[in-house]
């Protein structure tokens, strides 16, 4: 194995590897804008400069390859100069706007600009203006003063969106990043040059000014948007959902999200029309009603009738606890047979990068703990089936707006007792005779497991009234520390929500079965001895980064990742 | 400090000391002597006082022709020790790209420390002379925009001294 030193330490690098490469790969900076690891190199910021012994002048570590026994010093003098030079050149044109730029604060030129330049300038011209305000897609918005050239948007576009739109016009100082005629940036990933942008040029039109960047606090989560189940970062303010944004994980999502994912899987949390309370169907209207009154109701209503009546659905949107707690409740408590999940496919809708047809996150998750078709194949279609015809009488029904297909609300009708956890109402809910305000995946502890067999964390953001950010441990910005009860900036909604498998567990108490769980986490230990494929996971060992399932039908501990 | 450390005063007092009456010439005499210079009480409330322009009074917003110069970039909450400041940026379509849809003070909250004029990039907000601040609720104490603004003629006496002070 070749050797090359940088910095005075040694290391393996395999032929045909690059500087910066080694480099990262070994925790050594070398600063960069226009370098990503899964983009072609480009090599002209020229921000990356490093010095190599026996080559007559500076080289860029992003496109130097290494050779054995290269020594490379990435900090000498004659580096650092470099780098204030190419820094001081950069911010010529850059335009003095960090105060009203969403990027400050997270931005690349702001930090280097603190780290590695000397902190001043000896411009004293006029700084080019260019266009402001350029609406690149229908997603993305461009500053294009703000533009260092780096490329990072135009490689990603042709490299990995596969929709080659942007390129730059112009030359020198006068250089514009800019769309082909008649074409514009509307892939489905487009947004992922938000973050891969090192500076605020390129913008999300939905998040624009909304906040800045250190007012809120970041969660590490999973997109509940499809089967693929991206890794993401929940931005919270005020207890208010601001932004997802894709969080790295090579198995599963590497640096991208899709904008679908970005854009529509987190406004319902914040929406006003949120359930603030179970609702329980008095003289026909669906009321607002104390938790210990709705879940007594439900049992008294539940305990009406024959095991063999009764049906259950779970949900592809619902944590493998709410899943599992579901099928045993009605599995082993009641004692029904039918229960199943109504699954939602988008046929043709699926991409080679991340997009899955299956628009749930969890399908896998809650067929591998158990909701799927009985012994004697009673699947959803004879569960529909029992509906029509009257010998099913009452529906539970996890987090799902099972209403929204059709052929499925045609049949709702014939129920006597319809029990539904859902956020807020829906096509479901106008049946339901009774309504559990559940909690959504950025309120609570819980996993899904993605197409991969992927089993991943997402962890509460949003406070519901029986949480609390601190004692509950949630990741928490400066303002949700110093809050009062009494300022306004610290009382965002907060709604009267539960997990669904609290709602379950309650239930099977009242049922009267002890069912002892305080948190998610003890749910998920008893699927880890109960569901050989989860066997030897824990919270802790699927951590951020996930863990795959023993392959179904094994019981042989998931390896370590 | 043991007690046995005490201080303890040996030197006896000397004569003119212990007769008293020098001392109490003294401390006439400076009462007299300020009989005969100007008089500086204000008889608040009938009167009021007039601070002059480095005097840190409550903070205000500053609008030129009805444009608040404020661009709602936060810095001013970021930096606020007392967490006072609460605003909320929106776009418009003037040059300036954003302004606070939002711009509350909580007054209880204040301590006038002046970090957010210092802070400020825009010379937005700035410490008035106003120092008569009264609440009856915690409600009434939250200032808005409406409460905040002034004119920047208005203000011309602090914002020269800002020119002038740093």
């Amino acid at each position: 194995m070749p050797k090359v030193t940088i910095d005075g330490r040694t290391f393996d690098a395999p032929a045909g590897r690059t500087i910066i490469d080694i480099a990262a790969q070994n925790g050594i900076e070398i600063p960069h804008f226009c370098w990503h690891p899964k983009l072609t190199p480009a090599g002209n910021c020229r921000m990356c400069l490093v010095e190599v012994e026996k080559m007559p002048k500076l080289a860029i570590a992003c496109m130097t390859t290494v050779a054995d026994g290269m020594v490379v010093q990435t900090a000498s003098e004659k580096v650092l100069n470099a780098r204030h030079a190419v820094m001081e050149f950069l911010l010529i044109n850059h335009p003095l706007d960090c105060p009203i730029c969403d990027e400050a604060g997270e931005c690349k030129l702001q930090d280097y600009a603190y780290k590695y330049s000397i902190g001043e300038s000896r411009f004293e011209e006029d700084k080019v203006h260019k266009p402001k305000r350029v609406e690149l897609g229908p997603n993305v918005l461009l500053d294009v003063e703000r533009c260092i050239m780096c490329s990072r948007c135009v490689r990603f576009s042709d490299e990995i969106a596969h929709q080659p739109v942007l390129t730059f016009t112009q030359r020198g100082t006068h250089v514009v990043l800019t769309t082909f005629p008649d074409t514009q940036l509307d892939n489905r990933y487009s947004m992922n040059v938000i973050e891969l942008c090192p500076v605020g040029a390129l913008t999300s039109r939905d998040f624009r000014f909304k906040a800045r960047v250190w007012e809120m606090s970041s969660t590490d989560s999973v997109c509940t948007g499809c089967a693929r189940g991206c890794n993401t970062n929940v931005w919270v303010r005020n207890n208010e959902i601001l932004r997802l944004t894709p969080r790295h994980n090579e198995e599963v999502n590497s640096y991208w999200m899709c904008d679908d994912g970005r854009l529509k899987t987190f406004k319902h949390v914040n929406a006003a029309e949120r359930l603030s309370a179970p609702l329980v169907r008095k003289e026909g209207q669906l009321m607002e009603t104390g938790w210990d009154e709705a879940i007594a109701k439900a049992v008294s209503e539940l305990r009406l009738f024959r095991k063999n009546e009764i049906a259950a659905l779970g949900s592809g949107f619902s944590s493998n606890e709410d899943n599992y707690l579901l099928q045993k409740f009605f599995r082993e408590t009641v004692g029904t047979r039918l229960v199943d999940l109504v699954e939602h496919v988008v046929e043709g809708d699926q991409d080679d990068l991340l997009i899955r047809a299956d628009k749930t996150p969890n399908t896998t998750g809650a067929r591998e703990v158990g909701v799927r078709p009985g012994p004697a194949g009673e699947d959803l279609a004879s569960i529909l089936q029992g509906v029509r015809d009257g010998s099913i009488k009452a529906l539970y029904v996890l987090e799902d707006d099972i209403a929204a297909d059709p052929a499925v609300r045609e049949v709702l009708g014939n129920l006597e007792l319809l029990i539904v956890h859902a956020h807020q109402r829906n096509a479901t809910t106008e049946f339901a005779d009774i309504v559990f305000a559940a909690s959504t995946f950025a309120e609570r502890n819980g996993t899904f497991v993605n197409f991969q067999r992927h089993v991943q964390r997402f962890r509460p953001a949003v406070a519901t009234q029986e949480q609390d950010r601190a004692l509950d441990g949630f990741n928490m910005s400066r303002w949700d520390k110093f809050a009062a009860h009494n300022d306004r900036w610290g009382r965002g909604s907060r709604r009267d929500a539960r997990p669904s498998w609290r709602i379950l567990a309650a239930l099977a108490v009242v049922y009267g079965v002890k069912y002892r769980y305080q948190t998610a986490e003890d749910v998920f230990r008893e699927i880890t001895e109960r569901v050989p494929t989860f066997k030897g996971m824990s919270y802790l060992a699927v951590g951020s980064r996930g863990r795959t399932l023993a392959a179904a039908g094994t019981t042989a501990p998931a390896p370590v990742a | 400090m043991s007690s046995n450390d005490k201080m303890i005063r040996t030197k006896d007092l000397t004569f003119l000391e212990k007769i008293y009456l020098p001392e109490i010439v003294k401390g006439l005499f400076l009462t007299v002597r300020q009989m005969f210079k100007p008089k500086v009480t204000v008889q608040y409330p009938e009167e009021r006082f007039e601070p002059p322009a480095q005097f840190r009074g409550r903070p205000v917003l500053v609008h030129e022709n009805g444009v608040e110069r404020c661009v709602a970039c936060g810095l001013c909450s970021r930096v606020c020790p007392a967490l006072a400041i609460e605003v909320q940026a929106a776009e418009t379509p003037l040059d300036k790209e954003r302004y606070p849809e939002k711009f509350e003070i909580n007054m209880i909250r204040c301590i006038f420390c002046g970090f957010c004029e210092e802070v400020c990039p825009e010379e937005a907000i700035i410490m008035s002379n106003e120092y008569l601040l009264v609440f009856q609720s915690q409600e009434e104490a939250v200032f808005g925009k409406d409460k905040l603004l002034k004119s920047a003629e208005e203000m011309r006496p602090r914002l020269e001294f800002l020119r002038d002070h740093r």
